[in-house]
């Protein structure tokens, strides 16, 4: 998922059968009125509310705005802060970048002195391997967040093991996980990588039970639904962790949530996450940089810091659809974290949307001047 | 202008500014050109038709396969073309954009088919083609109009400019 210029085309899956009014979020004020009266030349003639809208996406819109990296404003621009600044990155690249490069190194080769010995050696005790190598995949998320000189501050009850349970959380980057992670170690759903990053995913990442599914493809919405499906239901399987926003986001804005999370039969539990942008952009921006920059990016900075709250477990309500449930606990997330919401399927990043939406403004256009011709 | 640059100099504004009948002010400009560069992705000072469509409000209005045709914009065009939708345009320079998007082959004159296929585009399959046809014919003709006349920018002022017409878009400056 490295910045190329690939051609959109229309989604083959079912994106947005059943999603909530778009037309409710989208600034409408060009069509509040219904036009009445006789059908004349002119009403046909003038289109000027359909070009407003066309016009108002073109100077701005809402989608791209999810996914606007945000730097922090430089502040180097006079001849006593320069000099500061200078110290600054010297500092961070020579000094900081190093000392936590040995870090993770350290971190890395405890790590794989114990994880391959458990891995290999305890294949017959099953259960004392899976704890164990729980223990190890926790620890070295920490060093990793230790190498970024992660401040997290963690806020509510931690989550425990249990089943028909799952945990979703908005999504910035691939470092969510990580700092998620090193609480507890979560079962996680995600997109699989190529590179060094999809090698950890199949060998390390496996082993707490985490689940791949691969965007592009239709029917493999189905086929991991199941997974989920199975995944929940066992009693000592890992706690299932979900991003339901489906790709990152800017941590500004949330886009839909997807209903897979919704409708397991279990019970959600919103962790809600939040960077604070003044030390560092967290955003991923997977179109612009790889995760190896992205990595590096936040190696030479001063620090990472955010807050994690674990908010109250939801259930669906009786008589609410999973959309709706979706919706309900996107809220609950996006009003913890100051998220502003939107009313975009994350994957129009990656496609066409549907052709629905535009028929639904031909439709309500064509009912208009059919039911004007009728009027004297 | 720079292409890669994102400071766009006092000369440069000023010269968009007078291409665009100065309808926009020096911020609304500035933020316009930050937004051609979201739309350009390749640096290439134009903007392409894809990255237009990968902007899902736009990709869903039924009229954004005709306004494609505009693919190619430079900036300066980008801009022209933003004006009519600025407050502080008449209701004449409105009336012209509009009658751009009828007139695609920019002959002058505006067809019965080049109507009925801008109809079609905003009703889709919603009405069938004969009704479509019958319709327009009838509210030609009620109009003074037959099915063979070719309607000029005047005459478009004519039927419009009594409408009231609102068609304003606001640039958001930071």
């Amino acid at each position: 998922m490295s910045g190329s210029q690939e051609k959109l085309k229309p989604s083959s899956s079912e994106l947005d059968l059943d999603r909530p009014n778009i037309e409710d979020y989208l600034p409408s004020g060009a069509s509040i009125q219904e036009p009445h009266g006789k059908l004349r030349l002119s009403d046909v003639l003038d289109i000027s509310p359909i070009l407003t809208e066309a016009a108002g996406a073109i100077v701005d819109d809402s989608f791209t705005r999810c996914f606007k990296s945000n730097p922090p404003e430089p502040w180097n621009w006079n001849v006593y802060l320069f000099p500061l600044w200078c110290f600054g990155v010297v500092f961070r690249y020579l000094i900081l970048f190093p000392a936590r490069a040995i870090v993770l190194t350290i971190g890395w080769i405890i790590f794989l002195s114990c994880f391959i010995p458990v891995h290999f050696l305890l294949e017959g005790n099953d259960a004392l391997r899976k704890k164990l190598e729980r223990v190890l995949v926790e620890l070295i998320c920490s060093f990793f967040v230790a190498s970024w000189t992660g401040v997290v501050k963690y806020h509510g009850p931690r989550p425990s093991m249990r089943p028909k349970q799952v945990f979703v959380a908005n999504h910035t980057s691939m470092i969510d996980f990580i700092i998620l992670e090193q609480m507890t170690a979560f079962a996680v759903i995600m997109q699989k990588h190529p590179g060094w990053v999809g090698l950890l995913q199949s060998t390390i990442l496996e082993s707490v039970g985490c689940i791949w599914f691969n965007r592009s493809e239709a029917k493999d919405r189905e086929i991991v639904a199941k997974k989920l499906r199975d995944h929940s239901q066992g009693a000592d399987n890992n706690p299932l962790l979900i991003f339901p926003e489906g790709t990152c986001v800017n941590n500004q804005y949330s886009v839909m949530f997807k209903k897979g999370a919704f409708e397991l039969g279990c019970t959600v539990c919103p962790i809600a996450i939040k960077y604070n942008k003044i030390f560092v952009d967290a955003f991923w921006n997977s179109r612009k940089q790889s995760f190896t920059i992205h990595l590096l990016q936040l190696m030479t900075s001063w620090a990472v810091v955010c807050d994690v709250w674990y908010l109250e477990p939801q259930n669906l309500r009786p008589g609410e659809t999973p959309i709706e449930f979706a919706e309900r606990v996107r809220d609950i997330i996006s009003v913890r974290a100051g998220l502003k919401k939107v009313p975009w399927d994350g994957y129009l990043k990656y496609s066409l949307p549907s052709p629905k939406h535009r028929e639904r403004k031909q439709q309500s256009f064509a009912e208009s001047v059919l039911r004007r011709l009728e009027e004297k | 202008m720079g292409n890669s640059s994102s400071m766009l100099t006092q000369y440069d504004i000023e010269e968009v500014q007078n291409r665009c009948q100065k309808l926009f002010s020096q911020q609304e400009i500035v933020s316009l050109y930050e937004r051609f560069f979201q739309l350009d992705l390749n640096a290439k000072g134009f903007i392409s038709a894809d990255k237009l469509l990968s902007v899902p409000e736009f990709a869903m209005n039924p009229l954004s396969q005709r306004l494609l045709k505009m693919d190619g914009l430079n900036f300066k065009d980008f801009v022209a073309f933003l004006s009519a939708f600025s407050a502080k345009a008449s209701v004449q320079q409105k009336i012209k954009l509009i009658f751009k998007v009828y007139d695609s082959d920019g002959n002058g004159k505006v067809s019965f088919n080049d109507i009925l296929e801008v109809l079609r585009n905003l009703s889709g399959s919603f009405i069938s083609d004969n009704q479509r046809e019958k319709v327009l014919t009838q509210l030609l003709k009620e109009a003074g109009y037959s099915k063979d006349s070719y309607l000029t920018l005047d005459d478009f002022i004519k039927v419009l400019g009594s409408s009231g017409l609102k068609m304003e878009v606001e640039v958001p400056v930071d």
